[in-house]
């Protein structure tokens, strides 16, 4: 045996046991104690085409946070331009980025000012200037706050996203940002797809708001109450018919107490009617503006809203001190469990919609999985038994290299830890046929040669030598277009990029250098008269 | 074994005909390609927009009864498809007024109230929002784009600028091709379809490559002979290999057709197109154009002095 022989047989034999070594994880149910430790323990990625599970693209509206933040600003300079005895007309949002003030006269402007200044720093403050006897103020927030707001914002989505799933109670989450405003979650095998997807999307923001007893809610409509009130709803579900009854109600636009104050939200069962509910804690800061609101509303109702719907609005029958409350209302005890899971994740700092979203059943993705397999193996049997046929030994041994090329490039998906996806399959039983075409290539040649009258030999040297630069061309090419794909393609069609890609790389090897071992192999060995091709 | 023996095909001589039944199929594909500019084609809902749900019955259903319930419920625009085995039934709503995240939790109302007799599964449903389509289309013609530059780059420098636009042109022949049957037979473009439509690209310079190889090695021993002659021996000394390489990955792709299930149903038949037409185009198409070009380019040079 000549020693480049030598030196290609090991290197072979080396990728043979690596595959190998990655494959049996995958191949193998149970592994033994002793593989674990330094051995590899993944098994090959399915994607969830194959295993059954659900992918989410959802879109952040950012601008919603940048509003919430200016709403908050508002609200805050309501209460401290009170504290401080300075007396305005009216402070709100105004279009996307500013706050506008009108207040009474200039001096207290100029008080209000001083205040903004030390408070806000980060907003600008646009000139004042006369409306009617009154004097209008605005501030701006800046592009680039604002475009850092939306950018955190997406930032604190993703986090409470991920911490709702997690305790939800998904194996192996994929929860990522794409893009500016785009969340992507993969959930592997939910069995449960719709409640996930509610309890993932709910924006959660939960209020406190008293109700307004002075307008009558059944006749008010939204145009006919006072300002800084707002009309809401309630929605009753009867739990023997399942009938939903909506109840208006008038609330104060103001929230007293809002969920970012919890500590805590568990679901409790009412061992009167045995009706789940919500139990929620406070943190001090909350606790004592709910002693604060609590005492000075006894018998006025207090509405708990969540994303603007009511529900519930118990009377306040006497000062709740202590920092606990309950949240009930006409849910299943499921329900109730995923309203405690988000207060407890805290809420999203903007609204998110879902912009897409594909689920497969785990049925059909067992039944692509068996397809794809029955079509690889037909693939195999018709090029392997075609090859034996038409290149009678010759094929075998392109036969051999296929076979190597297949076991390396599925060693290789598990080594990388890599996804297969069902056109990840489908690019595996297409290098069925193409990783035979370079080893086609080279026997034509040599035939060719043959037929030039060489030896042997010399037959098959000249035919891999002239045949190496059309095969790594036609390589090239197809590896550019897979890279593309790669780039651009997502989930599945990343899945056939990568099953593609590597298996061209692979098969330069298998094809150039596996298949010629084995004619070197028996060309030094036995004197070939004739080559079998 | 040899399929093929000795050939003297006077390939060159029949590019009167391959050019017109060449011509044609472009052309169809580009009222193809036009049709999906404009929308009007086939589209998958991952390009438009929409929702698909795919349903497996206990029961056979028949599709007048299922656009029925569906009608019964304002979804009377949905498009519906049989899938053969095992009673499933593919349901398609482009863009509605029904919001993302609705329209597939109706459909799945309407069949549980509609035939309550008949218990279903969701095998699969996909929800999919304007704005992600849109990205989708504009992404997929930037890698269409990039996937043809690359591949004329290196072609163009492996041989030379005429090599390059015949083995370009004879690629955009494939692709154009694909896109004809697809628009003749009506089935949809989607993601996979465009997926294969690259593949193909990429896959069927082999023969191109082969076949230019030979060509190029032949040119250079020989300077005697006329392009026609060099052109048409150098097709017909590697035929034999253009067709074996073909017919090794139609075996393949045919299995995948054949075997791989409804969800990669077509795109393993666009895949079986593309092999067939790509075998067709590297003989017929990218040769003659470059022996055209070279003919012309020795005429203008004999011209000359």
């Amino acid at each position: 045996m000549s020693k480049g022989l030598t030196w290609r047989v090991s290197l072979i034999l080396v990728f043979l046991l690596l595959s190998f070594l990655y494959l049996t994880p995958t191949l193998v149910s149970s592994l033994p104690s002793w593989w674990q430790g330094y051995l590899p323990k993944d098994k090959i990625h399915l994607g969830l085409d194959l295993q059954g599970g659900t992918h989410l693209v959802m879109e952040v509206e950012t601008q919603k946070a940048v509003e919430g933040t200016l709403d908050i600003i508002a609200t805050d300079l309501e209460d401290s331009l009170t504290a401080q005895n300075l007396r305005y007309k009216h402070i709100s949002r105004v279009g996307s980025d500013k706050v506008q003030l009108v207040l009474y006269d200039k001096a207290t402007a100029d008080n209000a000012q001083q205040l903004i200044k030390k408070k806000y720093p980060e907003m600008e403050q646009l000139p004042t200037f006369d409306e009617g006897g009154y004097v209008n103020m605005s501030l701006r927030m800046s592009e680039k706050v604002a475009q850092d707001r939306r950018d955190k914002s997406v930032q604190q989505a993703l986090e409470t996203i991920r911490n709702r799933i997690d305790q939800f109670g998904v194996s192996e989450p994929v929860i990522q940002q794409e893009g500016i405003n785009h969340i992507v979650v993969q959930l592997p095998g939910i069995k449960d797809p719709k409640r996930a997807i509610e309890l993932i999307g709910r924006t959660a923001r939960l209020e406190f708001k008293l109700v307004d007893e002075n307008i009558n809610a059944a006749t008010a409509t939204p145009g006919t109450i006072p300002e800084d009130d707002e009309l809401l709803v309630e929605k009753r579900t009867d739990p023997t018919t399942g009938a939903v009854t909506e109840i208006p109600l008038v609330v104060k636009r103001k929230a007293m107490i809002t969920g970012d104050l919890l500590t805590d939200a568990q679901v409790r069962i009412d061992s009167q009617f045995n009706q789940p509910y919500v139990a929620i804690d406070f943190n001090s800061t909350g606790a004592r503006l709910f002693d604060q609101v609590t005492a000075a509303n006894v018998g006025k109702r207090f509405a708990i809203v969540l994303d603007n719907s009511v529900y519930s609005a118990p009377v306040i029958r006497e000062r709740i001190s202590g920092g606990s409350a309950q949240i009930s209302g006409s849910f299943t005890e499921k329900e109730a469990a995923d309203l405690s899971i988000v207060l407890r994740a805290g809420s999203l700092p903007a609204p998110v919609h879902i912009i897409q979203n594909v689920t497969v059943g785990p049925s059909l993705g067992q039944d692509s999985i068996h397809k794809g397999l029955m079509a690889g193996l037909v693939g195999v049997l018709l090029v392997v038994v075609f090859m034996a046929i038409y290149y009678k030994l010759a094929g075998l041994v392109a036969n051999f290299g296929m076979v190597l090329n297949i076991i390396f490039l599925m060693g290789s998906l598990a080594a990388l830890g890599a996804t297969l996806t069902l056109p990840g399959i489908a690019a595996i039983v297409l290098l069925i046929g193409m990783s035979v075409d370079s080893n086609v290539l080279i026997f034509e040649r040599i035939r060719e040669e043959l037929r030039l009258g060489k030896t042997p030999a010399a037959g098959v040297d000249a035919g891999y030598d002239k045949a190496f630069l059309t095969i790594m061309d036609s390589h090239v090419t197809t590896l550019i277009t897979a890279a593309v794909l790669f780039q651009f393609g997502t989930g599945p069609v990343k899945g056939f990029a990568v099953s593609l890609s590597l298996g061209i790389i692979i098969n330069l090897f298998t094809s150039l250098l596996a298949t010629r071992v084995v004619f070197d192999f028996f060309l030094s060995r036995v004197h070939v008269k004739k080559l079998s091709i | 074994m040899e399929l093929i023996g000795k050939t003297k095909i006077d390939f060159m001589g029949m590019k009167k005909i391959s050019f017109v039944i060449s011509g044609i199929i472009a052309i169809v594909g580009l009222i193809g390609v036009v049709q999906i500019g404009r929308g009007a084609a086939n589209m998958g809902i991952d390009f438009s927009g929409g929702t698909s749900v795919q349903l497996k019955f206990s029961q056979p259903v028949s599709i007048t009864q299922a656009r029925a319930a569906l009608a019964k419920h304002n979804l009377s625009e949905a498009n519906l498809q049989e899938i053969t085995d095992g009673n499933k039934l593919l349901i398609k709503i482009g863009k509605t007024t029904l919001a993302t995240g609705k329209a597939a939790d109706t459909i799945v109302d309407v069949f549980t109230k509609e035939m309550p007799g008949n218990k279903f599964e969701v095998e699969s449903s996909t929800e999919i929002g304007p704005s992600i389509g849109d990205k989708l289309r504009k992404d997929t013609l930037v890698a269409v784009a990039i996937s043809l530059l690359g591949i004329i780059i290196y072609i163009a420098w492996r041989f030379d600028f005429k090599f390059g636009i015949g083995a370009t042109l004879a690629t955009l022949h494939d692709v154009l091709a694909m896109f004809a049957v697809f628009l003749l037979l009506n089935k949809e473009v989607n993601l996979l379809f465009i997926t294969a439509v690259l593949t193909i690209a990429g896959y069927s310079l082999t023969d191109t490559v082969v076949v230019f190889d030979r060509i190029r090695e032949n040119l250079h021993k020989n300077l005697k002979e006329s392009m026609q002659t060099v052109f048409n021996r150098s097709i017909n000394e590697v035929l034999s290999r253009t067709i074996i390489t073909s017919l090794t990955t139609f075996l393949a792709s045919m299995s995948l057709f054949l075997f791989g299930g409804e969800v990669i149903h077509d795109f393993a038949f666009a895949l079986v197109v593309g092999v067939l037409v790509g075998t067709y185009s590297s003989i017929f198409v990218a040769s003659p154009i470059v022996a055209l070009w070279e003919e012309r380019a020795v005429n203008a040079a004999q011209v000359k002095p």
